[in-house]
């Protein structure tokens, strides 16, 4: 690490401006979990008038509960890999090559995030509508994978201008292929990038609810059921419960990015 | 000739041949790479947006329920009624005052993070900022719920240490007013603000990671106080970071349906619409004319947006 970061010191004003910043993204989770706990079932009392781990029990007899999140989960992989594939197709492609155009396929690959997600929920239910595709588990992947490709593009490409390009010629000035040079070179360079994209695309879809409401017709993913639990008046701490769950399938993904792409500033050979 | 054999060699067998096909056609390994993304993307997205502009010009037929498909305008003349007016007006007005606290709330911290933290320090604000981003949307939404709620926290510590009757007063003024935080337009704020808060961090904060410290060196090594550094070096080059992050905050800020809908008053945003002329009265083409207002409006942010640099910074 360098040494200056150290002897610089920031100001109180600074300090205390960034913790806010960081208390304010993080108490309300610990809500979540304490309402989890609570022996209220109908309102949003504070403080709770008791603590119980009832609705553990009452959420896992659930059968509703354990269907949508094994649904949530056949959709995650699906559309992240869908997003791996074709993510790493377009960020290999916008990397290597300049071509007439290339501002716009990058626009094409930004715009499913760019544009609010009600747009392309509202987009694909039309398209469905006009082609009178009935609604089944593709929807609902066809949807999740177009706004993932971008978050794999993104990790990728950032990994392959860091990469040395001098890295390919030497292996192919060696007497490589095209394959092994990619088996041997390129993919072990990319390989923790492309699983911190893959992961970060799985955590996204697992999450949506937006585009999922146009496109999901009867099925029910997790935070679908959320959603229709959190209407009904009883019961309450079992989304909390469920809340709880998800953000502990989710926690390992997101960490797990984190330390696969940190510490990649100086990947092999870049120093030119 | 020794050398053109041992120059071929790698070029034998199924694996060395379409390699080196490829390797003198490098314009189809572009497409090879391309095209699976591009038709996927231009199919099934671009399709779509296509047929949502289609539908625009079609019409809901009141009493069979059906859509006709002859071309109208009616549904963006519609568009311009006072009630539909206002539901665009309330959204964007809400998607500027939210990207704006955003930015004010995101830039120390992103600063800190990537000036002021060491490498510990670092992963552990990290965390702290994915770790609410990749948790369940809708949960956090309910959390505020929760927290807002005329029975919730804030309500109960603000009443414990006696000024409840400030927070009642507040929530009187107009615009804002409410029986409770949850069920005004302050509760909604925050809790845009919350949700899309990371947004604005991350570019930000890669904006200033990418300032190279020789220049800041350079700056203080040409007399400039630290002030006068953050104010004509650093701020400036953070520019693109802040833009990059504003793209998010008011793009997500005007498709959003579920933040209004639990919590705030119950005036319709954008989204809200959207979603009731879909749903409830199965008007698919007054929703899609509805959802071309903030295609309409992110166009011409992007374009503003571009031009600060905004997309060097995603």
């Amino acid at each position: 690490m360098p040494s200056d970061r150290s002897s610089a010191k920031a100001g109180f004003g600074l300090t205390s401006a960034a913790w806010f910043g960081v208390l304010f993204l993080n108490l309300p989770i610990l809500f979540i979990i304490l309402y989890g706990f609570t022996t209220d079932d109908k309102s949003y009392s504070f403080p709770p008038p008791g603590l119980t781990t009832q609705w553990f029990a009452v959420t896992f007899a659930r059968d509703d509960f354990w269907e949508a999140l094994w649904l949530s989960v056949r959709v995650a992989l699906f559309s992240m890999a869908i997003a791996m594939v074709l993510g790493t197709c377009a960020a290999a492609a916008m990397y290597r090559f300049r071509f007439f155009g290339k501002e716009s396929v990058t626009l094409l690959i930004l715009l499913p995030i760019a544009l609010p997600g009600i747009v392309t929920g509202i987009s694909l239910r039309a398209a469905f509508a006009l082609g009178e595709v009935p609604f089944t588990f593709w929807t609902i992947v066809l949807g999740h994978a177009t706004f993932c490709i971008v978050v794999v593009y993104n990790n990728v490409i950032a990994r392959l201008r860091r990469s040395s390009p001098a890295l390919v010629e030497a292996s192919m000035d060696l007497g490589a292929n095209s394959f092994q040079t990619f088996r041997h070179v390129i993919l072990p360079n990319l390989a923790t990038a492309l699983l911190a994209g893959g992961m970060l695309a799985f955590a996204l879809s697992f999450d949506e609810i937006i585009v999922t409401t146009f496109t999901a017709g009867q099925q029910r993913t997790l935070p679908l059921w959320m959603l229709n639990e959190l209407i009904r008046p009883h019961q309450r701490p079992v989304t909390n419960v469920a809340a709880i769950i998800v953000m502990a399938i989710t926690f390992l993904p997101i960490i797990g990015a984190y330390f696969l792409t940190r510490d990649t500033q100086d990947v092999a050979g870049s120093g030119k | 000739m020794a050398i053109s054999t041992s120059l071929k060699q790698p070029s034998t067998g199924l694996a060395g041949r379409i390699s080196t096909y490829l390797y003198t056609r490098p314009r189809m390994l572009l497409l090879l790479l391309l095209v699976p993304p591009l038709l996927w993307l231009g199919i099934i997205y671009l399709g779509s947006l296509f047929s949502l502009l289609l539908q625009s010009f079609f019409q809901l037929d009141d009493f069979t329920g059906r859509v006709v498909m002859q071309p109208t305008i009616d549904n963006y003349l519609r568009l311009f009624s006072w009630t539909n007016a206002s539901i665009i007006g309330r959204t964007a007005g809400m998607a500027a005052i939210v990207t704006l606290i955003a930015a004010a709330i995101a830039f120390p911290l992103a600063y800190y993070m990537a000036r002021y933290a060491g490498s510990r320090m670092k992963a552990l604000f990290y965390v702290a900022v994915m770790l609410p981003l990749w948790s369940n949307y809708l949960v956090r939404v309910y959390a505020w719920k929760l927290i807002l709620a005329k029975e919730g926290a804030i309500h109960w510590v603000v009443n414990h240490i006696g000024l409840g009757d400030v927070l009642d007063w507040i929530l009187t003024l107009p615009v804002v007013e409410g029986s409770s935080l949850s069920t005004s337009y302050i509760g909604t704020t925050i809790t845009f603000v919350y949700i899309w808060l990371p947004y604005m961090i991350l570019p930000i904060q890669a904006a200033l990671e990418r300032v190279p410290r020789s220049l800041i060196e350079a700056s203080s090594d040409l007399g400039a106080k630290p002030g006068e550094t953050f104010r004509k070096v650093i701020l400036p080059l953070s520019i693109p970071g802040v833009a990059a992050g504003s793209i998010f905050t008011f793009s997500l800020t005007l498709g959003d349906y579920i933040i209004p809908q639990m919590i705030g008053s119950s005036r319709p945003f954008i989204g809200q619409a959207v979603y009731q002329f879909q749903g409830t009265s199965g008007d698919i083409p007054m929703a899609a004319a509805f959802a071309m207002v903030p295609i309409a409006i992110m166009a011409v942010y992007l374009a503003v947006a571009k031009r600060f640099g905004a997309f060097d910074a995603l």
